[in-house]
């Protein structure tokens, strides 16, 4: 019984790890989406932040130092989304496409050019990484804090404060906003700025966190998976929060499951186990999730009427 | 003026001599085309690049170098390398095989030489291991290291390659330790699972989370992450293909060495000689192709009766006293 109960708690630690990355991109996602910015460059400013928050830990020794470069990379990032999107009324899925391609070809190219190891940045020591704080098996560390700190918070902004009307009112009805003098450029860049502080953060969990040190396309998708839970969240921070966490657990199984026999069925096959986390989200998709409703004016550029 | 001719020709064909001469000992045009992992992956890869680098160092013959992004791009690099007249070219890694194939075929006078795979073609020279031998002593170090009697391999793409090391490594366990039990896990069934440190380290815990306290990293860069993990829980890991003990002193308790950097070394070295030859190599521990690695990293670790066992099954493995079975050989662990 006591086994059991062990292997349920590490089994929820594994998801709280796995799925802090999710969450934290999805609650970044959130503002964005929400203030009529699609962003799908998640991708690339996570694996941005990675590679510089793992490259200026190793350079300075600091983990401070990197989570505060990987939030500058991101918002770097950030910024060219907005620039490209907001000011320039550019096409905000092709802008996001173009920013991941970007990311993961910049982060090797740098990567090889400072530390000549193949795109990888020099291991991280434990000086150089942010250690879990009160249970060293579980690996909590500040960022899972924070991010689950990250839920209630978005939640708030969004759905309790000026700010927060203005943001939904301006993915909603931009020309409203507009009408009522308020800018709606300036509100969509602090979303976006917002957005790329959060994912800044995931990527700094990635590297010097989670891991020690960065490698190639360490965020695996990560971030489109955080997208997908924004959609099965229907925008909303608590149930995308749910979904990041179901997606988490389903890792944590899915790692756990691999060569364990269960009652009754045998050993299960690990490509079974493995297409299991995306069988779930068609599942999901097809059956449960129901119409999802984007704010209105997600993906339209807003052009000032003269 | 008949002086002067008569100094301009001798000059001219002590000059041409020269250029025979060199000409004679022509500096071969090495190549290596890495495999996915990446060149500085701390394990399989950068084995074969230090060989390269050492006869680099030793003859000054530059090697030319490719790193492919991804699995598509293999055939593309060696065909190019084949082109230029790199020879010898270096494949490193089973996934290369076909395009391996397949640009032989189209340079029947450029040598290849394909590391951890075969393909029968009178210009390839096909060095693969038995690593099922160096995994079998590792396991005996594990399984005598281990307190709860739990042993950990994780493996990197799961392909009946690495099923071998997985193979040898119970065999050894179960010599050493009929009782001890083995957890074993695959990081994923596609080439990216070479290079997913963060789903190794998952994958670890989750070992550890169930009472395995060493665990067999088989699986690249992924390894990195395996490697990390053991480190941060204080737990015991096994590194492969290089020796990578030097990564955690004290949390590493030994490497299964797979020596690619001889392979490369002595592939270049014999094509500098005009000695090479096509055909399948073979290198088992007898050939110290395949080894375990002790060094001040890791001695503290080994206690001189582990060494002693150890050394004893390695002689009897050479001698053919112990035979180790070689999963690939009917692609099950069982004889």
């Amino acid at each position: 019984m006591e086994e059991v109960f062990t292997l349920v708690v590490a089994t929820l630690a594994a998801t709280l790890r796995v799925a802090t990355p999710l969450v934290l991109c999805a609650m970044g996602g959130l503002f964005s989406e929400k203030s009529g910015i699609i962003d799908v460059g998640l991708e690339g400013k996570m694996l941005m932040a990675a590679f510089f928050a793992a490259a200026t830990a190793a350079v300075t020794d600091s983990a401070w130092m990197g989570v505060g470069a990987a939030i500058i990379a991101a918002e770097a990032l950030a910024l060219l989304h907005g620039f490209a999107c907001i000011t320039h009324r550019g096409n905000q899925v092709v802008s996001g496409i173009a920013l991941n391609i970007l990311a993961m070809g910049l982060t090797v190219v740098l990567g090889t050019a400072w530390f000549a190891r193949g795109g990888q940045t020099p291991p991280l020591s434990a000086g150089e990484r942010l250690n879990p704080i009160f249970f060293p098996v579980a690996g909590d560390n500040v960022i899972v804090y924070a991010a689950l700190l990250s839920v209630p918070v978005t939640w708030w902004l969004i759905e309790r404060t000026r700010f927060g009307l203005r943001l939904r009112a301006v993915g909603e009805m931009p020309l409203a906003v507009d009408a009522a003098g308020i800018s709606v450029p300036w509100l969509r860049y602090r979303a976006v700025l917002l957005c790329g502080l959060f994912a800044g953060l995931a990527g700094a969990y990635l590297s010097i966190a989670q891991n020690a040190g960065f490698s190639r396309d360490m965020t695996a998708g990560q971030g489109f998976i955080a997208l997908a839970a924004i959609i099965f969240g229907r925008w909303r921070p608590f149930p995308a929060f749910g979904a990041c966490l179901a997606f988490g657990l389903l890792d944590a199984i899915a790692i756990r499951l691999q060569g364990v026999k269960l009652p009754g069925i045998g050993e299960v096959p690990v490509q079974l186990i493995q297409a299991m986390p995306y069988l779930l989200t068609l599942f999901l998709l097809a059956g449960f999730i129901g119409r999802t409703v984007a704010p209105k004016a997600a993906g339209v550029p807003y052009e000032k009427e003269h | 003026m008949n002086r002067w001719v008569g100094s301009l020709i001798s000059v001219l064909a002590a000059a041409g001599l020269a250029a025979v001469a060199q000409a004679q000992t022509a500096p071969i045009k090495p190549a290596v085309v890495f495999s996915t992992g990446g060149k500085f992956d701390k394990s399989f890869n950068e084995g074969v690049w230090q060989g390269a680098e050492r006869f680099k160092k030793e003859t000054n013959i530059a090697v030319a170098e490719f790193e492919p992004s991804n699995e598509t791009q293999f055939e593309q690099a060696l065909r190019r390398f084949a082109q230029r007249g790199q020879d010898p070219i270096i494949a490193v890694g089973f996934a290369q095989a076909v395009a391996l194939e397949k640009v032989a075929k189209e340079f029947p006078n450029i040598h290849f030489t394909l590391i951890d795979s075969v393909v029968n073609l009178p210009n390839v020279q096909s060095v693969v291991f038995k690593e099922q031998e160096g995994s079998f002593l590792v396991g005996m170090l594990a399984a005598m290291a281990s307190k709860t009697g739990k042993i950990g391999f994780v493996g990197g793409m799961d392909i009946p390659l690495v099923r071998r090391f997985q193979c040898g490594f119970e065999q050894g366990i179960k010599y050493a330790n009929p009782n001890a039990e083995l957890i074993t896990n695959m990081t994923g069934t596609t080439p990216a699972a070479w290079n997913d440190p963060g789903r190794g380290a998952e994958l670890a815990k989750g070992q550890f989370d169930r009472g395995v306290d060493v665990v067999y990293a088989a699986a690249g860069s992924t390894g990195l992450g395996i490697l990390q993990a053991a480190k941060d829980r204080g737990k015991l890991g096994i590194g492969v293909d290089s020796n990578q003990n030097h990564l955690h002193p004290g949390n590493m308790l030994t490497s299964m060495l797979k020596r690619v950097d001889l392979a490369a070394y002595d592939s270049f070295k014999a094509a500098q000689a005009n000695q090479w030859k096509g055909g399948v190599q073979v290198l088992g521990l007898k050939e110290a192709g395949v080894d375990w690695a002790l060094d001040k990293d890791n001695e503290k670790l080994i206690t001189p009766e582990m060494k002693a066992k150890v050394d004893a099954a390695k002689a009897a493995i050479i001698s053919g006293q112990i035979v180790v079975h070689d999963y690939m050989s009917n692609n099950s662990c069982k004889s």
